[in-house]
């Protein structure tokens, strides 16, 4: 008997990635949420004048930093990295199935996008 | 109010906004920053910073199912996204220089168009010039499964298409939205792509798109974690229910009411905006 092989849509391979990329993302904030509240839920957030965020928690270095030094907010500004970072990821897998397809215009198109948004996250403009 | 319960309610106001958004198409973003700021009294900008990343959220986790409907043409998506950073950067470099009064008028007219074009029905453009030589180039033209079968399209005007994408990217920059609705627009009236395609392809374009503003808003210290979290999760929840519901739902009455709500918080973000109390 012959068994089929299951050839898999790049589309879907695309959708996987980013079903995966918001699920692990949720369940880092959530985690980091429920260790930041179960200390500090008690105290009286002041979200109403805007201070901004501290250096260790405004730059990727900082978060990744804090987060593995056991700051339970740095933990959860990792998971709200994660997410921001899953559209970037699925951009540069899009990359890598253009080239696949030797798709040179679009491998073009598509890094231009890719080196826009990593230059824009790493680098404070 | 502390920390928990703050959290809490937050949490409940964002997957509500997450059901309704997702059931309507409006997506949960476009209530939520004038909901932190009006019910909660949050900082305009912390509302922006934590609402973003719910758009991106919800952008990839609505996109996943589509992709596999094969609704949304990754080229168009890919090609138009270029226009989307590049203005989505340049409008998050904008917001630091506009004061938050200005900044609420402006989300306020967004959201009354949003919510007056989401109620809006809407027909296949009538493809009426031939193909386009720049998209014969980029080769955007696909088909896309209909009752009858796959139907083939054609795409018109790319550099205006392409323009109002830059336009699209730069106010969902500038206020932390999808705006989606823009996208529409650049899709649909100006390219001429079916309406079913333009609205997924949008929504695959949103994650991108807000991602590209987020490095942005990141370095300016307007992601507060503790905020985003509720946010973030509470959308996410509510887009995943509504999209299980949708099949069932009674969307035209849904989008009648959401509108109607998304017009009132507009109302009140433009109001708010000229008595300078935002």
């Amino acid at each position: 008997m012959i068994v089929p092989i299951q050839v898999e849509h790049p589309e879907q391979t695309l959708g996987k990635l980013l079903r995966s990329g918001v699920l692990i993302s949720a369940a880092v904030v959530l985690a980091g949420a429920v260790w930041f509240l179960t200390r500090h839920g008690q105290e009286v957030p002041n979200y109403r004048t805007f201070h901004g965020q501290p250096p260790q928690l405004s730059s990727i270095a900082g978060v990744l930093r804090g987060a593995f030094s056991g700051h339970s907010r740095n933990f959860i500004q990792l998971g709200v990295l994660l997410m921001i970072f899953t559209p970037v990821a699925r951009v540069g897998f899009s990359v890598a199935l253009f080239a696949f397809e030797r798709d040179r215009l679009y491998v073009i198109l598509t890094l231009i996008v890719f080196a826009t948004l990593l230059v824009s996250l790493f680098w404070q403009i | 109010m502390n920390g928990l319960e703050l959290t809490l309610c937050i949490f409940l106001v964002a997957g509500f906004a997450g059901v309704l958004g997702s059931l309507t198409g409006l997506g949960g973003g476009v209530v939520l920053t004038p909901a932190l700021t009006l019910l909660f009294g949050v900082d305009l900008r912390y509302a922006i910073g934590a609402t973003l990343i719910s758009v991106i959220a919800t952008s990839s986790g609505a996109a996943s199912a589509f992709l596999k409907e094969g609704f949304s043409n990754i080229r168009i998506g890919m090609f138009l996204e270029i226009a989307t950073t590049f203005g989505a950067i340049a409008g998050a470099l904008l917001a630091a220089g506009i004061s938050t009064s200005a900044l609420a008028i402006i989300l306020g007219c967004v959201l009354l168009y949003s919510a007056w074009s989401s109620t809006r029905n809407h027909h296949d453009a009538v493809q009426t010039a031939d193909e386009d030589s720049l998209s014969l180039r980029l080769r955007l033209s696909s088909s896309y499964p209909t009752e009858l079968g796959l139907e083939q399209y054609h795409v018109q005007h790319v550099r205006g298409g392409f323009a109002m994408m830059f336009g699209a990217g730069m106010i969902s920059g500038l206020l932390g939205i999808g705006s989606g609705a823009f996208k529409v627009i650049a899709m649909d009236q100006i390219m001429r792509i079916p309406f079913k395609v333009s609205t997924t392809t949008s929504n695959f374009m949103i994650g991108v798109t807000a991602a590209a503003s987020a490095g942005v808003y990141l370095h300016r210290g307007y992601i507060d974690p503790v905020l985003a979290t509720p946010v973030m999760l509470g959308v996410t929840a509510g887009s995943f229910l509504g999209a299980r519901w949708l099949p069932g739902a009674k969307t035209r009455v849904l989008r009648i009411l959401f509108g109607l709500v998304v017009g009132a918080l507009a109302l009140e973000m433009i109001y708010s905006g000229l008595a300078r109390r935002i």
